[in-house]
């Protein structure tokens, strides 16, 4: 490990100074879940590490049921399962953070750092993208808005450019009938790492139970995170039944494009895809319906 | 069934806490990483990227340039160490690939084999120095696996080797084939019988073939090692190690020094499983600490550990056994192959001595090869070489036991071995508890309850181990207050210092808190073998036991003495020690310990034993049943319920007893589940670290009972028995049998991750569909 200089900035102005100055010099930390053990292994080497956990705009959930949810990229994992209206309208995106690491882990580790890490594997990123999640980027050059299922380009790499800060997510207001769920698929029973994610997110008709909007994503069956467009356009106008969730699952699997490795063969994930995109649409249905 | 407490003793069988645990828990216990020293230097290794490369040049010179920098070694600083067959504990260590292990020379022959190292005076700047050494490799086609290395063609890791077929594993045997160069040192032949006439006679004959992976022991604690120099020349080593006699004689070897300059101080240890029986760091350490004239500590990464450490063999296995159809096996033919590592060494001879021991088979052949690999060279690892080649016979054996309509105990039962059995290697067993421990699942709440539910099965499996004996000393110091302290060389791993102080207290009919038990270094007490084999509670307990008795002895003579009588004249009796006539009023040991000074001084007891060489070891049996639900579109395995019965002599504490058992079984459900090390195309590991490296954690497992079942062993003084590992021979098949009952298929590969197994199932729905589909036609 090599000799770092450590930043604190108490205000995201001071912060995207900060990393404008830097650049590519610099890398924010926020739970430090992932940034020390890759300091550690020498696969980052950032000169300035600037921990953004004393910045208000990004520590911070603020939900409503008109404006939705703006959920600051440094929250602590921890934080979101033991907010009530998060539990209540996203559960999808609160179970999916409360499985990141043990308690531990999740009293650092945070929704933000999950996705600008970058790992397909990211279970938060699926649950995001399912939710029709905006990142608010903040850089040198201004703000801009990056949808979620964008926001990745490889395996460690995001649309982040040097200065550039991601403060929080916006994610729209829950319509009435809707709901979200978040699985994964892991070897052990907990403490593990997902071998294929799934997240959905659906809306029903009031009326006669038909879908009415869907998002499905998936998460380490790819080299980054992926929309399953497809998938979820399958579903709308139709009743959630079985034909229907088995050809969304199919549409799914077509969407994956896996690779064999120490934690799945190829094989083993398409099947997962289709086995956790049939259970995921069912849970969501599920809890929309309540 | 054990009782917790026999009417014979008074301590042994109760369950004190133990004297360490307060430290333990409360993080004041000496691990090796928290010994430091002034002045001292921090030392990193530098690795092999290449699994097998030679070496064409190493230059440090831009690496010394570096300001902290303190010493360079590499392999040039090493001296050449003849290959001799030395005998250290329960291992057999050939010196010069120990010395090519601890720092290569022109070849590397693992990701991860050690080719430099370097001191400086922080770890960063270590590590800083190792990134200016440069290492001119030449890269050459790696063998993975040992179907790959016994090809023919296979290229050849160390042109040396031949094959030789070995009469015992120590001895070197005769040369079997051509005399080529062979990535197979060694193979051993265990044969009895017409193994032809014993398949004619069979019913039902079944042949299978079997793979298991590379896994790792696990220790929660990295190799460390704090090495100093004295003026005089003399070296100390502070690390973890199950044996710091071990580690003397081969740091020794390694740097050709008299074993009489090195005193080696364990440290408390966090875990070894048989991992921490050799050396790795403590050579290199010495090395550097000599060069730089400074004291230098080094500790191992997780990924060190993993990437360089001895793990146990992979193994490949061929296995054909017949039975009648009353369930009498009546022949066996096992084929097994080892991965050593990188260097010759594997536990195939032990393997091949375990695998079916639990039967009594009139015709029988087994064959075991000694295999070299491009992996890290294998170290012990509990129940070193049983468990894979019991997890091949085992399922086997399940196979038969349906074909044959029988309950797959009683199927065992009507094979067991028992007292006078001639094992696999020959010897006849003495008394051993095999069928008490079938019998104990069998009629246990576990195995009498049903298993309902879909996708759920039962499976159950047996296992042996050995046992080991070796040497031991032991000193029993009285003090003046009539404390106790017991001074013994076995290094503490599953509660061996409450076993040494119960052992104590109820010689000397004092309390258990009375007896303070000190684990001393190597130049404080007489020669002790490693803490391994299952052999501390019984070969050191014994040691103990009798300076006990010695310390008793002394004590009723000093008795004698105050009151004017001959010793037979003085009895010691419920702690108290009194004249046969009763013409003086009775004393207890703390009244007489006051009188030591004026009667001769302090009583010290001492004894020494080679428990192998009295014959008290006393071999080991388990019996695992486990209940699995499979789920059947992702195949992954919950363990349902786990019961283990295992014949333990004697518990001396069974609190520490049952969790050695469990702790065994966890172990064996890793193995079953999802441990193994995954090598990309270019012999690279991938999962260096313990989140791929899938152990399972409490979650992965329910609470897992245990039976003990006591059959005293008759050659040790208090009927102890090793319980440290049989525990883990049997899981791994008894889950894969758990798997057959639950979804229909067999698998022959460890481990059963869900990918494997949900391969499996749908072949085995594509199979039975056809199956169907031809039928239908």
């Amino acid at each position: 490990m090599h000799a770092i200089t450590y930043e604190t900035p108490k205000s995201l102005d001071e912060a995207v100074k900060l990393m404008a100055a830097h650049g590519e010099k610099a890398r924010a930390l926020s739970g430090g879940t992932d940034l020390l053990i890759q300091l550690r292994a020498g696969t980052r080497r950032p000169e300035y590490v600037v921990n953004i956990k004393n910045i208000p705009e990004l520590t911070r959930i603020s939900f409503s049921l008109q404006h939705g949810l703006k959920l600051g990229a440094a929250v602590p994992c921890i934080e979101i399962h033991e907010n009530g209206d998060m539990r209540k309208y996203y559960p999808g995106l609160t179970e999916a953070a409360h499985l990141i690491g043990s308690l531990q882990i999740q009293s650092r580790a945070s929704v933000g750092g999950n996705l600008c890490n970058g790992s397909p594997a990211a279970d938060a990123t699926p649950a995001l993208i399912a939710l029709g999640a905006q990142a608010r980027v903040v850089g040198p050059k201004g703000e801009r808005m990056v949808p979620v299922e964008s926001f990745c380009l490889a395996p460690g790499r995001t649309v982040l450019q040097p200065g550039e800060l991601l403060v929080e997510f916006h994610i729209p207001a829950p319509e009435r009938r809707a709901s979200d769920a978040y699985l994964r698929f892991i070897p052990r029973n907990e403490m593990d790492i997902a071998v294929v994610g799934v997240g959905a997110a659906l809306t029903l008709d009031m009326s006669d139970d038909r879908v009415v909007a869907a998002r499905i994503a998936l998460g380490a069956v790819g080299p980054t995170p992926i929309l399953a467009a497809e998938a979820a356009k399958s579903l709308i106008g139709k009743p959630l039944d079985a034909a229907a969730i088995d050809n969304a699952a199919r549409l799914a699997i077509a969407a994956s494009s896996p690779i064999d490795d120490m934690r799945g063969t190829a094989e083993f994930r398409r099947h997962v895809v289709g086995v956790l995109t049939r259970r995921t649409l069912a849970k969501a249905a599920e809890r929309a319906r309540e | 069934m054990a009782s917790d407490q026999s009417p014979e003793f008074k301590v042994i069988g109760t369950r004190p806490v133990r004297p360490d645990g307060v430290d333990k828990v409360t993080g004041r216990a000496k691990y090796g990483a928290d010994y430091t020293l002034p002045g001292m230097l921090h030392g990193k290794v530098l690795r092999s990227p290449h699994a097998h490369a030679r070496i064409r040049s190493i230059d440090v010179a831009r690496a010394l340039r570096l300001p902290g920098v303190k010493a360079i070694v590499t392999g040039a600083d090493f001296p050449e160490v003849k290959g001799v067959m030395a005998q250290v504990g329960e291992l057999i260590v050939n010196t010069h690939y120990l010395s090519l292990n601890v720092m290569a020379r022109d070849k590397a022959l693992y990701d991860g084999h050690a080719v430099a190292a370097g001191a400086a005076t922080s770890k960063h700047i270590a590590e800083e120095a190792l990134e200016l050494i440069e290492v001119d490799y030449e890269a050459l086609p790696p063998v993975m696996t040992a179907e790959e290395a016994m090809r023919p063609d296979a290229p050849v890791l160390l042109e040396e080797l031949r094959t030789r077929l070995m009469a015992h594993r120590t001895d070197p045997g005769a040369l079997e084939g051509p005399d080529r160069a062979s990535n197979v040192p060694g193979h051993i032949r265990f044969e009895r019988g017409d193994l032809d006439a014993g398949f004619r006679a069979a019913d039902y004959v079944v042949e299978r073939e079997f793979t298991t992976a590379t896994v790792h022991q696990g220790y929660i604690e990295p190799q460390n090692a704090l090495a100093v120099y004295d003026a005089d020349e003399h070296l100390t080593i502070y690390c973890s190690t199950q044996g710091s006699f071990n580690v003397r004689t081969l740091t020794a070897s390694v740097l050709a020094m008299s074993e009489g300059k090195i005193r080696v101080v364990p440290a408390e240890i966090g875990g070894g499983f048989g991992g921490k029986t050799t050396v790795y760091l403590e050579p290199v350490a010495a090395l550097l600490a000599k060069k730089s004239g400074r004291p230098v500590k080094m500790v191992m990464t997780r990924a060190e550990v993993l990437r360089a450490t001895g793990p146990t063999s992979g193994i490949k296995a061929k296995v054909k056994i017949g039975a009648r159809r009353d369930g009498k096996i009546t022949a066996a033919e096992v084929w097994l192959a080892y991965e050593a590592g990188a260097f010759p060494g594997s536990p195939f001879a032990p393997g091949a001595m375990c695998t079916l021991a639990p039967y009594i088979i009139e015709n029988l052949r087994i064959d075991s090869y000694d295999v070299v690999v491009n992996r890290p060279k294998v170290a012990a690892y509990r129940a070193p070489g049983s468990p894979a080649s019991a997890f091949a016979c085992e399922c086997v054996l399940d196979e038969l036991a349906e074909k044959c309509r029988l309950d797959p105990i009683e199927f065992r039962m009507r094979n067991a071995a028992h007292e006078g059995a001639p094992q696999p290697a020959g010897p006849a067993f003495k008394k051993i508890g095999f069928a008490e421990t079938l019998a104990a699942i069998r009629d246990s709440d576990h195995y009498r309850t049903p298993l309902n539910g879909p996708f759920r099965g039962r499976g159950v499996a047996s296992g042996f181990w050995f046992n080991g004996g070796l040497q031991s000393s032991a000193i029993v110091n009285i003090h003046g207050d009539g404390s106790v302290s017991v001074v013994t060389g076995s290094v503490d791993i599953g509660g061996t210092r409450a076993a040494q102080a119960m052992i104590v207290a109820e010689t000397l009919g004092i309390a258990v808190d009375e007896v303070r038990p000190v684990v001393a270094d190597t130049d404080a007490i007489g020669h002790t073998d490693v803490t391994g084999g299952s052999r501390t509670a019984l070969a050191t307990g014994m040691a103990v036991y009798e300076a006990s008795r010695d310390a008793r002895d002394q004590l009723i003579g000093r008795a004698a003495k105050i009151w004017d009588k001959k010793p037979d004249e003085v009895v010691f009796e419920q702690g108290v020690f009194r004249p046969v006539d009763g013409s003086a009023p009775s004393l207890n040991l703390r009244q007489l310990a006051g009188r030591l000074a004026r009667t001769g001084g302090p009583v010290v007891g001492r004894a020494t034993v080679n428990a192998g060489a009295v014959g008290a070891v006393g071999n080991a049996f388990a019996t695992v049943c486990i209940d699995v639900e499979v789920d059947p579109d992702t195949a992954k395995v919950r363990i349902l319920r786990c019961t283990i019965a295992q014949d333990v002599g004697r518990a001396l504490h069974p609190a520490y007893v049952e969790g050695q058992l469990q702790g065994a079984v966890a172990q064996g459900v890793g193995w079953a589940l999802n441990e193994e090390y995954f090598y990309d195309q270019k012999g690279t590991l991938r999962n260096f670290g313990l989140l791929d490296y899938r152990m399972p954690t409490c979650l992965d497992l329910p609470m897992i009972e245990t039976i003990m079942v006591e059959v005293p062993n008759p050659n040790h003084p208090l009927g102890v028995r090793g319980v440290g590992e049989v525990g883990i021979v049997p899981p791994m098949a008894a889950v894969a049998s758990a798997i057959y009952r639950a979804v229909g298929v067999r698998m022959a590969e460890l481990p059963m991750s869900a990918p494997r197994l949900l391969k499996a199932i749908i072949e085995n729905r594509v199979t039975t569909f056809d199956a169907q589909a031809t039928a239908a036609k």
